[in-house]
């Protein structure tokens, strides 16, 4: 029960190390909880025991060196308990085994790219073994962020110019959300990925680049999750365009664009498709399959009016079957 | 106080004495120079982080500089804290004429100091050795180099303006002097602005061994 | 304690003793300058305020788009944080109220350097305009901790609110050097070093940081300003500089400046509570040298702002297990106001409300920053708004408590009026109600993973920003409510007596407001100023 008491507070645990993070968070809040009693309840009993009435006398009391000895004594050696158990768990933070699976994440303002041994690269989202210990290098093409993933505890910044690594064992299949914490300019809360883990059967057909079935998100139920379909790799059930919105989605697109006529970072998408576009250099283009597609694999070389070239290039990021289901779903939202 | 005075100060009236208001005064610009140590102290740590991250980069670097130039300005500004350390004690006697002299002396050196670093300065700028993304010398390979002209321009910059101040409140004090405000029963300011040069040229004496001589 | 010269009450008094605009410009009278930062401190916090309620008001719904855009929001909430820390809540104790008050505690005519004070406001205004002149240009859209490279690449007018922020850390070491000097050559005959009221011994305490560490930042502002102008590289790593480092520099000041914060709020409530309770400050030595360990362990502690940033594992272990003593101190205090009011006489004015109210606030904001301190639980915690509940419970329901506590402690003293009990009472609880309902959410939201400085949220988070945001419009509410108590207090409040709390400092020894040099004559001390007999329970303001 004391374990359990405080579980609606913290996210899912989804890692060995969030088990052992949230003993150590149950028995702070606790304790909490008893020096706020002391504290404030005494204050609160001191508030009706000893207000003032006519006639009241105070007692004269200016210290006591056995109280003082005790009140520093006590938090003194709980502050040093405290300290100990939380090194000790920080430390199996930073100790990453040696036979971790390594993938490489750049973070750019604001999107994650994962990059895998076996030559593949993702973006938005990380596809990870479970059970098995994964380190993720991670660094910077611009600014500070911050690679968070509450479910399993852990964050570190991505520093520019040098590698941070962090490392996990996800013990619970499926989606589990990542967050930038480190502020990074106009799109900073829309730069969002995923770690999917995978069970055995799932990584072994990721790997030999067949179609995986629907994720769902971790902790969820999974019959009731099979309209979150992982984009590319799904069977198709469901239209090119619905696919479409989960790439546009899992890829970052909505950290610049919109698709409900808002103006962002970037252009809104919604009635994009056979409208005509200005240039900055002033040329009207017609946006057709062509058009996204060049602006997707080349956004530096014809950017709209109004707008910084600022969008990277996803060359190489978005694979055929992704790039048609993307104009699909462009071409759908009028 | 002295009877013979010819100017008499009165001290504010929230301190009890004079003597009270000379000692808050110095007490004042104690605390003053402790902040300016730690505003130094800021460029001194970050010189140190860099220089243990690249030591050939900063010896490659500090070849550069012109070390004869820092060695007479070190010279200049060892004389101007003499004269300056006589002004006070000559106010303090009452001399008031040596104080004058000493204090332009002072002055002069103090010039003669910005005039050598004008030259040092003007030879960086022609040849490329400027802060950060402003430099533009190819004769120094490393690529981390222009880190160390960062420095350089920063620490002795912060240094000038000091010097530049320090002439300004040297000025402010001659005037004094000249109107006869000061007298051995009053010279607070002119021991305080003491106080100050000394640390503008103590400041100096760290800055060139370790950007000159150590690099 | 003292000599009483509240006696030869003429009726002349510094706001009367010389009239008109220019008069009050060019005063060097310490409480005419008092009270020109406290308005201006006001006026700085209204606008920070109002921010505050907009930056809520988009978090009403999840998503975004709801009443800012990305951008506008982003620069809200730097300026909610630049104008909330450096111009209200660092000065707000020491300059405002420290400035009025500490001349008088000691029985002093001014401190001791009255025209180096002035020029200390003007310079806070000088470095305030810069901050504010930036809102009318592209902002600054950097978070008030400028991290370095963001802050080098933004295209904001970031350089004027940096600028801004460089010049009015002058005035912060000026006044802290003015108060170190008062202290030490300005105390009334009798005012030993051991009867120093604890107020003047947090405001030394709070002083010495101001001097010691503002120095650091002034420098790590102007290498960021050179950054932008003449790109130097020393915190831009694609010129070979280190982004970490300016962390380092900046927190070397920005920790310690937490507790220029909290101290003199610690010292209003050290004062507040034996006068409310009747009875002498339990533990006087414990709680004046508490203030100079947590000064101490102020500037050894910064690195643990940076636990995830990249710094090393040894570093990390230090840092984390030095701000673990941080909270002993902090609870040698605690437990001694709560053991001065054992066996007291409670009255509960409006001062004593807040001081109540502080503690608790301050309890929830110490514990959690134990949370914090935890290596492994910082970790998850950090910025998430586990962090901005912890620090809003401490800055908000620590420092601005104790700023509300002081206010209507010495507003009899300051205008001469009282204020209205029934109305603060009123305010009090608005504000408490609605700051537990504002922040106390978000250490939930924090725990679940929401990161801090987000525009828009996943829809999971939104039922509890939703009533963190309901509980802003009561904060909100409380102090437009107070703003307004005071101000009619002052023109029609009940006329005030010089000791209405029957209190034994010495700025109740003369007369309310105090003629225009504080006393008529110099006072003598006597004894300690807790000396609160057992028979000595009545207050005039409650007869």
């Amino acid at each position: 029960m004391f374990n359990q008491a405080f579980a609606g507070t913290t996210p899912l645990q989804g890692s060995d190390i969030a088990v052992q993070w949230d003993s150590l968070y149950n028995f702070l809040v606790w304790l909490s909880i008893f020096f706020f009693v002391l504290v404030v309840g005494g204050m609160i009993y001191f508030v009706f025991a000893y207000r003032h009435h006519p006639g009241k006398k105070t007692q004269y009391i200016t210290g006591s060196h056995f109280l003082e000895a005790i009140w520093i004594a006590v938090p003194t050696l709980l502050l040093l308990g405290i300290f100990t158990w939380g090194y000790s768990v920080y430390h199996s933070m930073t100790q990453a085994p040696s036979d971790a699976y390594e993938i490489r994440a750049i973070g750019k303002q604001w999107l994650w790219t994962f990059q895998y041994d076996n030559g593949r690269t993702t973006v938005g989202e990380a596809y990870v073994p479970l059970n098995r210990p994964v380190k993720l290098i991670m660094t910077s093409e611009d600014v500070l962020h911050s690679f968070f993933i509450p479910n399993f505890r852990i964050k570190q910044d991505v520093v520019p110019g040098m590698y941070s690594s962090v490392w996990f064992t996800a013990t619970v299949p499926g989606k589990h959300q990542v967050f930038c914490a480190e502020y990074c300019g106009t799109s900073h809360s829309g730069m969002l990925a995923k770690i999917i883990a995978l069970n055995d059967e799932q990584w072994e057909a990721w790997n030999n680049h067949k179609k995986l079935g629907a994720i769902p998100e971790a902790g969820s139920d999974f019959s009731s999750s099979s309209s979150d379909l992982s984009a590319s790799r799904v069977v198709a059930q469901v239209s090119l365009a619905e696919q479409g919105r989960a790439v546009y989605e899992t890829k970052g697109c909505l950290a610049c664009h919109s698709v409900d006529g808002t103006q962002k970072v970037g252009p809104t998408h919604k009635g994009l498709f056979g409208s005509s576009v200005e240039m900055a250099d002033g040329k009207v283009l017609i946006a057709d399959e062509n058009y996204i597609r060049t602006h997707i694999e080349n956004p530096q070389k014809n950017t709209v009016k109004g707008f910084n070239p600022v969008m990277p290039t996803f060359k190489g990021l978005i694979n055929e079957t992704e790039m048609n289901a993307l104009i699909a779903y462009i071409k759908s939202l009028k | 106080m002295s009877i013979e005075e010819t100017t008499v100060h009165h001290h504010a009236h929230h301190f009890a004495s004079a003597d009270d208001e000379f000692e808050a005064a110095k007490q004042g610009m104690w605390i003053f120079l402790v902040t300016e140590v730690l505003m130094f102290g800021g460029l001194f740590v970050a010189y140190a982080i860099f220089r243990g991250l690249y030591p050939e980069m900063f010896h490659a670097a500090h070849q550069h500089l012109a070390v004869n130039m820092g060695a007479t300005n070190t010279v200049v500004l060892i004389t101007s804290s003499l004269t300056m350390a006589l002004a006070v004690s000559s106010t303090q006697k009452g001399k008031r004429d040596h104080a004058i002299i000493y204090l332009v002396l002072t002055l002069l050196a103090a010039c003669c100091f910005l005039v050598i670093k004008y030259f040092e300065y003007t030879h960086k700028f022609h040849d490329g050795l400027l802060p950060g993304g402003l430099f533009t010398n190819t004769e120094l390979k490393d690529p981390k180099s222009p880190l160390f002209f960062s420095l350089y321009f920063m620490m002795t910059g912060l240094h000038g303006i000091h010097v530049l101040i320090g002439m300004g409140v040297i000025t402010w004090i001659l005037r004094r002097t000249v109107r006869h405000e000061f007298s051995p029963g009053y010279y607070t300011p002119v021991e305080l602005v003491g106080f100050y040069w000394h640390f503008v040229d103590l400041v100096w004496i760290y800055l060139f061994p370790l950007l000159y001589l150590v690099g | 304690m003292a000599n009483s010269s509240a006696t030869a009450h003429t009726g002349n008094h510094y706001l009367n003793h010389s009239k008109g605009l220019m008069s009050w410009l060019t005063t060097l009278d310490h409480k005419r300058i008092g009270v020109m930062y406290l308005f201006s401190v006001l006026t700085f916090f209204l606008m920070g305020g109002v921010f505050a309620l907009l930056i809520r008001m988009e978090l009403f719904k999840w998503g975004g788009h709801n009443l800012l855009e990305a951008n506008t929001y982003n620069k809200l909430f730097t300026y909610h944080g630049a104008i909330m820390v450096f111009l209200v809540v660092i000065p707000s104790i020491p300059a405002a109220l420290g400035n009025f008050i500490l001349p008088l505690m000691l029985g002093a005519k001014d401190v001791a350097f009255p025209r180096l004070n002035l020029a200390s406001y003007y310079i806070f205004m000088t470095g305030a305009c810069f901050a504010v002149l930036a809102l009318f240009m592209r902002g600054a859209d950097t978070g008030w901790t400028f991290y370095t490279p963001y802050s080098i690449r933004t295209n904001t007018t970031v350089i004027l609110v940096l600028f801004g922020a460089f010049i009015a850390g002058f005035s912060s070491i000026l006044t802290g050097l003015n108060f170190i000097v008062t202290i030490h050559k300005l105390r009334a005959p009798g005012l030993t070093w051991d009867r120093l009221p604890l107020f003047c011994w947090a405001l030394y305490a709070t002083s010495i940081i101001q001097v010691l560490a503002t120095p650091v930042l002034a420098i790590t502002l102007a290498l960021l300003c050179m950054e932008r102008i003449f790109q130097i590289g020393i915190f831009d790593p694609k010129l070979g500089g280190d982004p970490v480092l300016f962390q380092h520099f900046f927190w070397f000041y920005s920790h310690p400046a937490v507790y220029i914060m909290i101290l003199p709020a610690m010292g209003v409530i050290s004062e507040v509570i034996p006068v409310f309770s009747r009875k002498p400050i339990f533990g006087y030595k414990a709680i004046a040298y508490s203030s100079f360990g947590i000064a101490l362990i102020a500037f050894i502690v910064w690195g643990h702002h940076m636990f995830v940033s990249g710094q090393s594992e040894f570093a990390n272990f230090i840092f984390s297990l030095l701000t673990m003593f941080v909270a002993v101190p902090t609870g040698v205090k605690t437990f001694s106001w709560l053991a001065t009011m054992y066996r007291g006489s409670l009255h509960f004015n409006a001062p004593m409300l807040y001081a109540l109210g502080f503690l608790e606030l301050f309890t929830i904001g110490g514990l959690t920053g134990i949370f914090l301190a935890t290596l492994a639980i910082d970790v998850h915690l950090t910025d998430t708004y586990f962090v901005v509940a912890h620090f809003h419970y401490v800055m908000v329901g620590g420092t601005l408590m104790g700023l509300m506590a002081g206010l209507h402690y010495w507003f009899p003293k300051m205008v001469g009026k009282m204020y209205p009990e029934k109305p603060a009472l009123i305010a009090f609880w608005l504000i408490m109600i609605g700051f537990n309902i504002t922040f106390f959410p978000q250490f939930i939201l924090g725990a679940q993973g929401m990161p801090r400085r987000y525009w828009s949220y996943l829809p999971e988070f939104t039922l509890l920003n939703r009533i963190s945001t309901v509980g802003s419009w009561l904060i909100g509410i409380g102090f437009f409510y107070t703003a307004h108590y005071l101000a009619k207090a002052m023109r029609k409040g009940e006329k005030a007596v010089a000791n209405p709390w029957n209190a034994l400092t010495l700025e109740w020894q003369t007369s309310s407001p105090p003629p225009h040099e504080n006393f008529i004559e110099t006072p003598v001390v006597t004894s300690w100023p807790y000396e609160y007999l057992p028979e000595n329970t009545t207050m005039p303001v409650n007869a």
